[in-house]
């Protein structure tokens, strides 16, 4: 059954002639991993407040169409109970650390706190979550002084936290170095056992293609491209709809051109790994039978 | 001229030091890249280079300048920093309005600001976001806000850190035009970057930083050739450069072209 269901969706920000979303329908399932790729100002960012309750709860502006979460109306959801079932990590951590907590510990509690949580469990949880995400050294720091990368995991944890069904992560590790990247990846994936549904809007398209079950590519307010991560990022056109393909299906992609093809456009590194073996293997074969 | 950084170490209040003895030196022209984790010590690096920190040990000196004996405003004239995170930096109500911002308290003639400002907005791309507010404007783009922003002050050395950060194909191949134009004026152009495909591309001279020392300097090849630097730096080789390894051809391959030519 679909969770969030989005019918004919169209989207305009107060003051704003365009639609920053523009005729969306898409069938978001539940337990599964979607990654969300395309040009900035295409409607990422816009769609994640869409599917959070921002729009139209917290901006105001026209929303037309139809937008269910869990069978009901977005616009008939509390938002205090939406936020319990959606946790959504902010683009800009920045902007997303609250500013009125004097500790790294406070600020991961500060969600729970709010849900009502008992003491104890508050802080076994919020201990637990700074352990996962490796920022127990930063319990006792203040968070407003903390480097970008810090702030970025301690924005994170304060999510993962509530423990929410549902999480709407607007790119989480656009300022962490690539081993920290890898890291997020790892424990969002960790998250998929547990059922949850993710949406992730991130432009490290190695990544993506390495971790998500289906990808969507935005453009101009729409959704230009979307299924299966292989399909999608395998295609040569790519890039005409505004996003990059992973680094090895351009490398797949020249290899075709080269005259060497392989017998499919790989998105992983492993998948390269393995068909270019396959490739050289066959070539050698032929030279032999030649010889 | 160079920007030389002389034994340099900075310790941020409470006692944490960022960069212990830290000596590198940057020509007037070069465009460098410097990589490494979270926490390694680049932005301080980056700061004591515009005088935002002065050294608590060593020296750091701007065409032969200490910055210790100069003001942050002053040397920034001569060394811009585009900061990492644009809300630190932003706080006019437009993107004009901002970028016209140090012309103007520079008190330069009209005709000298709207040149200037014509000039940072093509680099940038700005020309459609001239009239809006720099906050409504997404993220990434707010970025370019504040690159022109330092780039309207005409400075000799720019420091960029971060840009990458959260942009999409279009942004990154902005900012690669923009560093082949400065680099064209003989502007000194030093970048913060985790996203290696693009230092590979465009990085003659990588500093890896870890630490908060300096630990290789050197070509992005030389660097990315060199497993224990790597590792220690945290760094990630360009995927195709991982591939070609995996393969067994080498750690020198970093490019699409090269592996598809070391294939038969």
């Amino acid at each position: 059954m679909a969770l969030i269901e989005l019918e004919h969706v169209t989207y305009r920000y107060p003051f704003s002639k365009t639609p920053a979303l523009n005729d969306l329908s898409f069938l978001f399932e539940k337990g599964v991993f979607y990654g969300v790729v395309g040009e900035n100002g295409g409607g990422k960012t816009s769609l994640c407040n869409l599917l959070r309750g921002l729009i139209p709860h917290f901006y105001q502006g026209t929303l037309e169409g139809r937008v269910t979460i869990d069978g009901t109306d977005v616009r008939e959801w509390d938002t205090g109970k939406l936020s319990a079932k959606i946790g959504y990590v902010f683009q800009n951590p920045f902007t997303q650390i609250s500013g009125i907590k004097a500790t790294v510990f406070e600020e991961v509690a500060m969600g729970l706190e709010n849900l009502g949580w008992p003491k104890k469990e508050m802080a076994e949880r919020t201990l637990q979550i700074c352990r996962l995400l490796g920022i127990e050294q930063l319990l006792e720091k203040n968070p407003n002084e903390l480097s970008g990368g810090q702030r970025q995991r301690v924005a994170f944890a304060s999510i993962l936290a509530m423990d929410a069904e549902i999480l709407v992560i607007d790119e989480p590790t656009s300022q962490l170095d690539p081993q920290g990247t890898q890291d997020v990846f790892e424990i969002i994936q960790g998250l998929r056992g547990s059922g949850k549904t993710i949406l992730l809007v991130e432009h490290k398209v190695d990544l993506i293609a390495e971790y998500c079950d289906k990808v969507l590519v935005m453009q101009n307010g729409q959704i230009v491209r979307s299924g299966p991560t292989a399909k999608v990022l395998s295609a040569a056109d790519l890039a005409e709809v505004g996003a990059m393909p992973p680094q090895v299906a351009a490398f797949g992609h020249a290899m075709s051109e080269a005259g060497k093809p392989l017998a499919q456009i790989p998105i992983t590194l492993a998948d390269a790994e393995a068909q270019v073996k396959r490739r050289q293997e066959e070539v050698q074969r032929c030279n032999a039978n030649r010889a | 001229m160079p920007i030389e950084l002389k034994s340099a170490s900075f310790a941020y209040p409470g006692g944490f030091m960022a960069n212990k003895d830290l000596s590198l030196t940057i020509l007037a022209g070069e465009r460098l890249a410097i990589v490494g984790q979270n926490g390694a010590g680049k932005t301080t690096a980056v700061k004591m280079m515009n005088g935002l920190h002065k050294p608590v040990e060593g020296d750091v000196l701007v065409d032969g300048q200490n910055t210790r004996e100069h003001t942050t405003a002053q040397i920034a004239r001569t060394v811009g920093y585009v900061f990492q995170n644009p809300d630190d930096q932003i706080f006019n109500q437009t993107v004009r309005a901002e970028i016209e911002y140090m012309p103007r308290y520079f008190k330069l003639p009209p005709a000298e600001i709207g040149r200037r400002v014509e000039r940072a907005v093509g680099l940038t791309g700005l020309e459609g976001y001239l009239k809006k507010n720099p906050f409504d404007i997404p993220y990434p783009i707010r970025k370019f806000v504040t690159i022109a922003a330092v780039l309207a002050t005409e400075p000799k050395y720019v420091i960029f850190d971060e840009p990458t950060a959260g942009q999409d194909r279009r942004g990154t191949l902005l900012l690669e035009s923009m560093m082949e134009q400065l680099q064209r004026e003989g502007i000194t152009v030093i970048t913060i970057t985790h996203d290696m495909e693009f230092v590979a591309r465009n990085f003659n001279r990588v500093v890896a930083m870890a630490h908060g020392n300096i630990l290789a300097d050197g070509t992005a090849r030389s660097i990315f050739s060199n497993a224990a630097v790597v590792a220690e730096a945290r760094l990630r080789k360009p995927q195709i450069g991982e591939l070609a390894g995996r393969l067994g051809l080498g750690e020198d391959i970093l490019f699409c072209n090269e592996l598809v030519a070391a294939l038969d």
